[in-house]
């Protein structure tokens, strides 16, 4: 049994992890919205220091 | 005077400035939405982007109907006891501060769990709990701070809308194999004779078989049902070559591989099919927040309120109206149904239906038509007809909007795949008997060959790639078409047709000119202070358009309904109105006119005409030395002689236009061999946009919806019409273009072929590089046109 099988094997193998990745990411819909993400992966910081606000105020009243 | 802007909305202050927490608002609602939001820690909002709010609407009673379990039930799309899911279309999404403000929903209320918005579409997906909340209350907290969802007949159907994704996961299997092929042919490019190359060559070989399966029968499988559909209707498409090409790639490739004769064409195949289907989803550019298919539906309200025969109101789906029910219209809302008037005061709007450009009283004992909308106050009717068989929804049942545009009209693809085939045919066998007679051992090797090569990929990738781009590039200066095919189709017209309320007229603005004897400074403080304080339409526009004023308190004021309205300052006394309510005869019958006298003399009129948009005559004068122009309206013929001074003579003016009557103008004239552009905004010209070889809607805000049509227009763009026309015109030119160079490429391929040396390493350079050279070719010029539309556009 020579190297390259067990070479060849691991990189289809490989390749087909990544393809089925890409089908699973296609199914569960991350293709249909492609702009609404890169905005909202911008407020999270915004939402961390909101919460916080919100408690220190409680804490206060 | 420096305005102030509201804090919230954005808008001028005018008048009144309310101050809060050091900031100022425009109304009270766009307060009430500072102070909810400010209550509630997300002040973020305004952070954000400056002024992103709207002014929330009077929704009082509006949404009553949300309650219906059945309503409920085909508007969420999940609905468990406890859970539901719903999607709403809010027409307002428009910035970031949206995104982030509807996301946070749960702070307002805290029984939604979670809130996901889609910008492209502009739409907002709410998990709720049900037995703590109600689609209600989602609803009205969404129009409480300005977000009101827009709900129309047309949600109101069965099942579920599926996504299709096919053509993304047909073109990552042929990306995947494609790659993955290439890594395996590589090797035995270089042809030598070694002896790790020969030992593996038949595992690489078989694999790459395995790997172009899925390729040829499930990625490519579209070019071979088009092909036999072509082939069936006697059309040879540009299917048809690329069929062959695969099919003879895919069969030859097998055979040579199963008797060791070579290593087979894997490589040009899956790249040929990868290609193919990149050029597809390139030209699929959709703008998800507007439709093109939509009908009466997306225009009439889900349910109205109905009042039972004991007095109650309720909510009624518009589908269960019966004749005789008795409907409750409130301000703003749309008369569903045919129906009689029973009581309150009436002033339809009747602009989107008829295309008449005012707005008519009607009294108790008058028919209404379905689709008018109500300005002023509550109505009751009654109901004559159903829906579906109201005036203007039978407009639908004609034929037309049943048919596809795009079946009778042959693209310029598939007009050159007509000869190029026959071309490639008739080479092939010319080749191949001539190699019987010299070489038979090589006569079906050159067969195949030809056939490979000559597969038309660059050909078919032209097109695609160039409308492709333009649609963006189109889409940027806000004209927004449906798809590559109607690109082709505004290039080939000859005749374009306009409606005129709301096309070449602008809504907001109308002009009023004045006649009679001219009105002293006092009298013309005492008409505007008059005019300031009556809500008709006529006197709000007539307000807008007299000079500033001093404010004057008056002694009297008094408005006489459908006559006009009186008022006095110290001594003076003014009458406006109709001509027989100022005491005089009415002269023009068909402007609208008001009439003015003080002190019992009558001194003179206001005609109103419209206002037409800017550079309306300048585009006229630049379209009319290539196409025919006409003006087909559904008003009366008031601004005739107008319209004669503005536009170049030859322009054909036709008033008085039903609905049906612009649909048959359109049909006869194409038969008499017009190509027609039909330019149009309201429901009276969907039948006439439908009909046309290409129907552009002219949208003043592309949020609200415009009738079924092939593209949308922004209003500020309207100048602009012919630079997107020319623009059309040369995108056919670069197509032609690359159809040259394309066949260039396959004259090198062909060279190959016929003479027998067609080697897989030859096959696999000329088609990627074919297809990549045109991609290239396309961009590069349609974005220099881009270029020139910006310029012209901007200017």
């Amino acid at each position: 049994m020579s190297v390259i099988y067990i070479l060849l094997s691991i990189s289809i193998i490989v390749a087909i992890v990544f393809f089925i990745a890409f089908i699973t990411a296609v199914k569960k819909g991350q293709f249909d919205d492609s702009y609404t993400p890169s905005v909202r992966m911008l407020f999270d910081d915004e939402l961390v220091k909101d919460s916080s606000n919100t408690s220190i105020k409680t804490k206060k009243d | 005077m420096e305005q102030t802007t509201c804090f919230h909305c954005g808008d001028n202050c005018n008048d009144l400035i309310i101050a809060f927490n050091e900031k100022s608002f425009c109304c009270n609602g766009c307060k009430t939405v500072y102070e909810i939001f400010s209550e509630n820690d997300l002040t973020c909002y305004y952070d954000l982007q400056n002024s992103p709010g709207a002014i929330p609407k009077e929704i009082e009673g509006k949404y009553d109907f949300l309650s219906q379990k059945n309503i409920i039930e085909k508007l969420t799309e999940f609905n468990d006891e406890v859970i539901q899911i719903t999607t709403l279309y809010i027409p307002h999404i428009h910035c970031s501060s949206c995104i982030w403000i509807l996301e946070n929903l749960n702070k307002l209320n805290s029984n939604i769990t979670s809130s996901q918005v889609n910008f492209g579409k502009k739409t907002v997906r709410v998990t709720y709990n049900s037995t703590l909340t109600s689609l209600k209350e989602v609803v009205l907290l969404l129009s409480s701070i300005g977000y009101e969802p827009y709900i129309s007949l047309d949600d109101f159907k069965t099942g579920k809308q599926n996504v299709n994704r096919s053509l993304i996961y047909k073109l990552g299997i042929a990306g995947f194999a494609f790659g993955n092929v290439m890594f395996l042919s590589f090797p035995e490019y270089f042809e030598v004779g070694e002896f790790w190359l020969e030992k593996y060559k038949h595992l690489f070989r078989w694999l790459m078989f395995a790997f172009s399966l899925p390729v040829v029968f499930y990625a490519g499988v579209d070019y071979f049902i088009s092909a036999y559909k072509g082939i069936n209707s006697k059309i040879l498409n540009i299917d048809v070559p690329i069929a062959i090409g695969i099919a003879v790639l895919f069969i030859r490739s097998t055979i040579e591989i199963s008797f060791d004769l070579g290593s087979g064409f894997f490589d040009s195949l899956t790249g040929l099919v990868f290609f193919l289907l990149l050029g597809k989803f390139f030209q699929q550019k959709t703008y998800s927040f507007l439709s093109f298919e939509r009908d009466y539906k997306s225009y009439f309200p889900i349910a109205v309120t109905k009042i039972t025969s004991e007095g109650n109101e309720t909510p009624i789906q518009v589908y269960n109206i019966k004749k005789g029910d008795r409907l409750l219209i409130r301000n703003e809302e749309l008369i569903p149904v045919d129906g009689i008037l029973i009581n309150g005061k009436a002033r339809i709007d009747y602009s989107f239906v008829t295309g008449e450009s005012e707005s008519v009283s009607k009294i108790s004992g008058d028919k209404l038509f379905a689709g008018g909308k109500q300005t002023s106050g509550v109505i009751e009717m009654e109901a004559l007809k159903s829906v579906e068989q109201s005036y203007l929804t039978q407009l639908w049942s004609n034929d037309v909007f049943n048919k596809n545009k795009e079946d009778g009209f042959t693209n310029l693809t598939n007009t050159i795949s007509k000869r190029f085939t026959i071309a490639v045919l008739s080479i092939a066998i010319i080749a191949t008997s001539f190699w019987l007679y010299t070489d038979a051992s090589k006569a079906m090797n050159v067969f195949t060959a030809v056939l490979i090569i000559a597969c038309p990929c660059a050909i078919a990738l032209s097109a695609p790639f160039t409308f492709g781009n333009l649609l963006r590039i189109f889409g940027k200066q806000k004209f927004y078409v449906k798809n590559a095919s109607v690109i082709e189709q505004l290039a080939s017209i000859n005749t374009i047709i306009f409606d005129k309320t709301g096309t070449i007229t602008s809504n907001k603005k109308s002009t009023a000119n004045y006649e009679g004897e001219s009105l002293s400074h006092s009298e013309e403080v005492l008409l505007k202070n008059t005019l300031r304080g009556s809500n008709h339409p006529l006197s709000r526009t007539l307000y807008n358009i007299l000079d500033e004023h001093n404010i004057i308190s008056l002694n009297h004021f008094e408005e006489h309904l459908g006559k006009g309205i009186e008022a006095s300052h110290n001594k003076d006394h003014i009458k406006i109105g109709s001509a027989s309510y100022v005491g005089t005869t009415e002269t023009s019958v068909l402007n609208t006119t008001v009439h003015i006298s003080t002190n019992n003399h009558y001194k003179g009129k206001y005609t109103f005409y419209n206002s037409y948009r800017k550079g309306l005559s300048e585009l006229f004068n630049k379209l009319k030395k290539h196409y025919d122009l006409v003006i087909l309206s559904g008003d009366n013929e008031g601004e005739l002689e107008n319209l004669k001074k503005l536009l170049p003579s030859k322009t054909k003016l036709i008033f008085n236009q039903k609905p049906d009557d612009k649909l048959e103008y359109i049909k006869y004239h194409q038969t008499e061999g017009a190509k027609v552009l039909m330019i149009g905004d309201g429901l009276n010209d969907a039948g006439a946009l439908a009909q046309s070889n290409v129907g552009i809607a002219i949208s003043e805000n592309i949020n609200v919806f415009s009738p079924a049509c092939d593209a949308v227009l922004d209003a500020s763009k309207f100048k602009h019409l012919n630079t997107f026309i020319r623009a059309s015109k040369s995108a056919i030119k670069i197509i032609k273009w690359s159809f040259v160079l394309s066949l260039i490429y396959n004259i090198i391929g062909l060279y190959f072929a016929v003479t027998g040396q067609l080697a897989p390493v030859i096959a696999a350079i000329l088609m990627p590089l074919s297809s990549i050279s045109i991609v290239v070719f396309t961009t590069i010029t349609t974005n220099i046109l881009g270029k020139k539309i910006r310029l012209k556009s901007n200017s």
